[in-house]
């Protein structure tokens, strides 16, 4: 996976923003069904505007989860009455993002406790 | 939206679609995205034309997000590579294929078993062959090749009708000339005929519209991708008779040649239908694969050719022409012709098409040189070696291709200076084809008895 932050406030690490990827997709998708634009919005609103990625890396990576079976899609028309794909999670993709969700509190545990003893004593 | 960017837009959804494996349907997704970046820019008061800069921005270069899709669906650029499932009028389509392939298979052994002949000295496959055997040789297949083109495009009656009285005309002519023993005449026929009744199967191709520039151009990316696939049959039928051989020695090394007679011919005569099967069915790999090979040939042609042409103007020709020296330079006129041909094709193909016009008009103008400095020498001398048939047919075929590559460079030079499109050499080249099948007609017919079939 190719992520480049092209806009974004804090330099948020190549690496770092693709690993939140999947987690912040399927998420966003427990919300409720949604499509690629929509999706986007949402992280870049989430976010407040420090992460974002080149929209078109997007798709690659939902056809992927669709493909694992994680998401299912189907196609809608838009209010302009064009066709749109609309994403919906799947009872495997919110076993996952639970799953994901685990990894993502230890880690952020790991090193919450690690910098909050740091700034206590800086 | 303007028509300005709904223009850009549509030129930005061309460039996705150019990915392999980016579908329709993923073109879609992606397009819809775009429009709504636009529309939502357009909200915040940018002009359409920044806003449209800005959301193509942001859904990223181009050749990325299409790799990325490649990445993801590798499986859709394999699946254009495997043969085309036999299903509704898939199933009808080879089964006409192959019909005319075993038709064409049928004919040339039957061609070949009827020329046996104990008392003649040339051997075919080892076996004594009377001469007709190679001189008719197009006649055996290439009419079979037309037919099922014929029947694919569904040629009216009328102008199948026509072509098969033009064919029979020209075998007979061709047959109850009394060529001298040995006779150059002979040879020229058997070299021309096939062309000529290449033309017979671009008639068919054109399904009989020989007046329509498109069909024409169409007719010429048939020859080319036609040929690149019969080569791939040739070469997968070369492995397999290798093997065929190797395999059968141990146990009936008699058996070889038995096997051989009659496996070579036949595949080789349904490997001419299958070919032009192939690239009806499989159309997109190939009109793929001719803009690379012409896009990687043409500078490196254009390098040999510069190279070439310093050498001999300063070395100069001195004795060295003869007749062999021209034969190369037909043969090197015609490479060049194919790089201007295929080039209008893969033009389309490659982005820095102003260079490739430039390079591509080099190494015209070094081909034109160097094939005038080589007449200038021949005509000189002329007098010493006089008039013979493979020398007219020869120097005839060289003014045709130089005549040819002087109006390409014209066209090409033009549409350098004016930027425009490819489509004047397009209408140069296809208007050009009646001059090569009334040339090759003429060496096959008038030439023989010009020299009284010696």
């Amino acid at each position: 996976m190719q992520f480049e932050v092209y806009d974004a406030g804090v330099n948020i690490d190549k690496d770092l923003v693709a690993a939140m990827a999947t987690p912040l997709v399927l998420a966003i998708l427990v919300e409720g069904s949604s499509y690629g634009y929509a999706i986007l919005k949402r992280v870049r609103e989430l976010s407040g505007g420090e992460l974002a990625w080149t929209d078109g890396m997007l798709y690659p990576l939902l056809h992927r989860l669709e493909r694992l079976g994680s998401i299912r899609s189907q196609w809608g028309t838009s209010d302009s009455g064009r066709p749109r794909r609309y994403y919906e999670i799947t009872p495997a993709g919110r076993e996952q993002l639970a799953e994901q969700r685990r990894q993502w509190a230890t880690a952020n545990r790991t090193l919450g406790g690690l910098w909050n003893l740091a700034g206590a004593e800086a | 939206m303007s028509a300005e960017t709904e223009s850009r837009i549509g030129e930005w959804r061309t460039a996705v679609l150019r990915g392999r494996a980016v579908t329709a349907q993923d073109a879609d997704e992606l397009e819809e995205h775009l429009r709504e970046q636009i529309a939502d820019l357009g909200a915040v008061g940018l002009s359409e034309r920044e806003a449209f800069l800005i959301a193509v921005g942001r859904l990223g270069e181009v050749d990325a997000v299409t790799a990325e899709f490649a990445r993801e669906h590798s499986d859709r650029l394999w699946k254009r590579l495997a043969l085309p499932r036999p299903e509704e009028g898939g199933r009808a389509s080879f089964i006409t294929m192959l019909v005319f392939a075993i038709a064409a298979a049928v004919a040339i052994q039957v061609a070949r078993l009827a020329a046996f002949s104990p008392g003649s000295a040339m051997q075919v496959f080892g076996d004594p062959t009377e001469r007709w055997f190679v001189r008719d040789l197009g006649l055996f297949v290439l009419p079979v090749l037309a037919g099922y083109l014929a029947v694919v495009r569904r040629m009216p009656w009328r102008r199948i009708a026509w072509l098969a009285a033009l064919v029979a005309a020209l075998a007979i002519a061709v047959n109850v000339f009394p060529y001298a023993p040995g006779s150059a005449t002979e040879m020229l026929v058997a070299l021309h005929l096939p062309v000529v009744l290449w033309f017979v199967v671009g008639a068919a191709y054109a399904a009989g519209e020989v007046r329509s520039s498109a069909r024409r151009m169409d007719f010429l990316r048939f020859t080319g991708e036609w040929a690149i696939y019969y080569t791939l049959i040739v070469l997968g039928g070369g492995v397999l008779t290798v093997l065929t051989v190797q395999v059968l020695a141990p146990i009936a090394p008699q058996a070889i040649d038995e096997v051989l007679t009659w496996v070579l011919p036949s595949g080789g005569a349904a490997g001419l239908v299958v070919a032009a099967w192939l690239v009806e069915a499989k159309k997109s790999i190939v009109e793929n694969l001719a803009p690379v090979l012409t896009a990687i040939f043409t500078p490196l042609f254009a390098v040999m050719l510069v190279v070439a042409a310093v050498g001999y103007l300063v070395a100069g020709i001195g004795r060295a022409f003869d007749r062999e020296l021209l034969t190369v330079f037909d043969v090197l006129m015609l490479v060049v012709l194919a790089l201007v041909v295929y080039g209008i094709s893969a033009r389309e193909a490659t982005r820095s098409a102003r260079i490739m016009d430039a390079i591509r008009l080099a190494a015209v103008v070094c081909a034109i040189v160097l094939d005038i400095l080589v007449l200038v020498s021949m005509f000189t001398r002329v007098g010493e070696y006089g008039w013979t048939p493979n020398r007219v047919a020869a120097l005839g075929l060289n003014l045709v291709l130089l005549a040819n590559l002087a109006g390409a460079a014209w066209f090409e030079a033009q549409q350098l200076a004016t930027g425009a499109g490819p489509f004047r050499v397009e209408r140069w080249q296809t208007g050009y084809l009646p001059v090569f099948a009334a040339w090759v007609l003429a060496v096959a017919v008038a030439l023989p008895p010009l020299f009284g079939f010696a």
